[in-house]
């Protein structure tokens, strides 16, 4: 039973030692310790968000570095495409140039043998008309050379003049 | 580790023997236990180590102070001493025949007995250890903990965030200089009591009334118009029913409290029941062989005593961290009235 009865001494003695031990304890133990322990959390916390944001961030600047090679790239690929865009068309033109001064040439060339060949032409007809008028007059004189093949002649001419 | 062993070995033993009746006469291990979780004017260490403490008392509003010493003679008999006696752990008014006289009224004790002397190194101990963490986290600021800083600080955390935050929810803060001191008064108390020759303080009814008192306090005070709500008018159940229901969540007040209270006392009181017992059987056996036997049971109940130290710690926190969070919880009563089964969630 006396295990059981509180005695009013230890009664008195806890509870004033109890109560001044919470107070004392609040004021310079809890007090600090629970501040120490929340800020050094929240330094934690804060060192914590501010690496993942500087990942984030390293990532944004991966990105954009891939993006500006990309665009590199393709600019690269553009110039790469229009230099040899130039190039062939300039042998295109190239070509259909020489191809058309050859053909005018050609051209120039046929027209010219034409001409040629026209005057070649003509000069042995004239050769040929000379010819034979020469040969004409000598075959003329031959048979003229005797008054009554003239006389022959004469009245041919004058029988085919038709006098109307 | 093996010379801490022996060395606790060699204390529990000298404890053993220090109470066995050299004096002659029968050993009374009834006598002998209650003597030792009891409170007492001196605090006996050993035979011949004894440390006699002030005795206090306030009769008729005046004050009386002497050393306990005066009760003992030379044989270590009471006697009485300036019309004051002992008898039975008690100081009463001696009457002419050195028997406790008819008349006790407006005699306060308020001496500096074993227990209170016991609850004072525990509080030096307390200041010691946690102005020094306190003091660390001063110099060490926003670095890692170190020594016993390290120890103390995931207990700490653990009372934070597994107790108050958990149980009380967003206003632990306030709570928390009680609960942690709490914790740790109960803790080095009762690891104190476990010590050779400690005190039984934290196995004392007395101690544990006022812990108990404290938080029914801080409960009651701190209740919120929810909590009241739940006593006067608990939601979900009849008007007619309030006759009954009143009265019994009136009761349920001082229960939860109440448990509180016996829980920590009849667990620490057991257990030093308990080891005394193993070392009474080498006495009533009077045999030395029992001997070994004794202290291999008494060193395993240590162990689970220091495991029972910590536990007791934890539940008497835990559970006051669970009453407040009763008192102070935010109330759902639209909710409440599908359950209607009157408990504090």
């Amino acid at each position: 039973m006396e295990l059981v009865t509180p005695g009013i001494g230890l009664i008195f003695w806890q509870t004033v030692t109890f109560v001044i031990v919470l107070f004392l304890l609040s004021k310079f133990a809890w007090k600090p310790i629970m501040t120490a322990l929340h800020e050094r959390e929240a330094s934690i916390e804060n060192a914590l968000s501010a690496a993942e944001k500087a990942k984030l961030e390293m990532q944004g600047l991966k990105a954009e570095n891939e993006k500006l090679l990309a665009e590199a790239r393709m600019e690269r690929d553009k110039i790469l495409k229009e230099a040899s865009d130039a190039g062939n068309a300039l042998i295109e033109t190239a070509k259909q140039k020489a191809n058309e001064e050859g053909g005018r040439m050609i051209a120039q060339a046929r027209e010219s043998i034409e001409n040629e060949k026209r005057a070649a032409i003509t000069e042995v007809k004239n050769m040929a008309a000379a010819l034979s008028v020469d040969i004409a007059e000598r075959i003329l004189r031959k048979e003229l050379s005797n008054p009554q093949a003239q006389q022959e002649l004469a009245k041919d001419y004058i029988n085919e003049v038709t006098l109307n | 580790m093996k010379k801490l062993f022996i060395l606790l070995f060699s204390f529990l033993t000298i404890t053993a023997y220090a109470e066995a009746p050299v004096e002659g006469g029968e050993f009374k291990p009834g006598d002998m236990i209650t003597h030792h979780i009891a409170d007492d004017y001196n605090w006996h260490f050993a035979d011949g180590v004894t440390l006699y403490l002030p005795v206090i008392l306030i009769d008729n509003g005046q004050p009386q102070v002497f050393s306990s010493s005066n009760f003992y003679d030379e044989n270590h008999e009471l006697v009485p001493y300036n019309g004051y006696m002992v008898s039975h752990g008690h100081i009463y008014r001696a009457d002419a025949n050195g028997q406790p006289a008819a008349d006790q009224s407006s005699l306060i004790d308020i001496s500096i007995t074993k227990n209170v002397a016991s609850l004072f190194l525990s509080v030096a101990l307390l200041f010691a250890v946690f102005f020094t963490i306190a003091g660390s986290y001063k110099t060490n600021q926003g670095k890692a903990p170190r020594g016993i800083q390290s120890f103390f600080e995931p207990i700490i955390i653990f009372i934070r965030d597994e107790i108050a935050k958990a149980n009380i929810g967003p206003k632990y803060e306030r709570y928390m200089p009680y609960l942690l001191t709490v914790f740790f008064f109960i803790w080095f108390n009762n690891l104190l009591g476990l010590m050779p020759g400690g005190a039984n303080l934290t196995g004392n009814i007395a101690v544990t009334l006022v812990l108990a008192t404290l938080t029914l306090l801080i409960t009651v005070f701190s209740g919120n118009k929810g909590y009241w709500k739940h006593i006067f008018a608990t939601p979900g159940v009849p008007v007619w029913l309030a006759p009954i229901m009143i009265p019994v969540e009136l009761i349920g007040i001082i229960t939860k409290p109440f448990s509180l209270m016996v829980r920590l006392f009849a667990n620490i009181t057991a257990g030093h029941i308990i080891i005394l017992s193993l070392f009474s059987l080498i006495f009533i056996f009077q045999s030395i062989a029992v001997g070994p036997l004794s202290v291999a049971f008494a060193t395993f109940m240590n162990f689970l005593e220091l495991f029972v130290a910590l536990l007791q710690a934890y539940i008497f926190t835990l559970l006051s961290a669970m009453y407040f969070g009763g008192a102070v919880e935010e109330h759902d009563h639209v909710g409440d009235h599908g359950h209607g089964d009157g408990t504090h969630h």
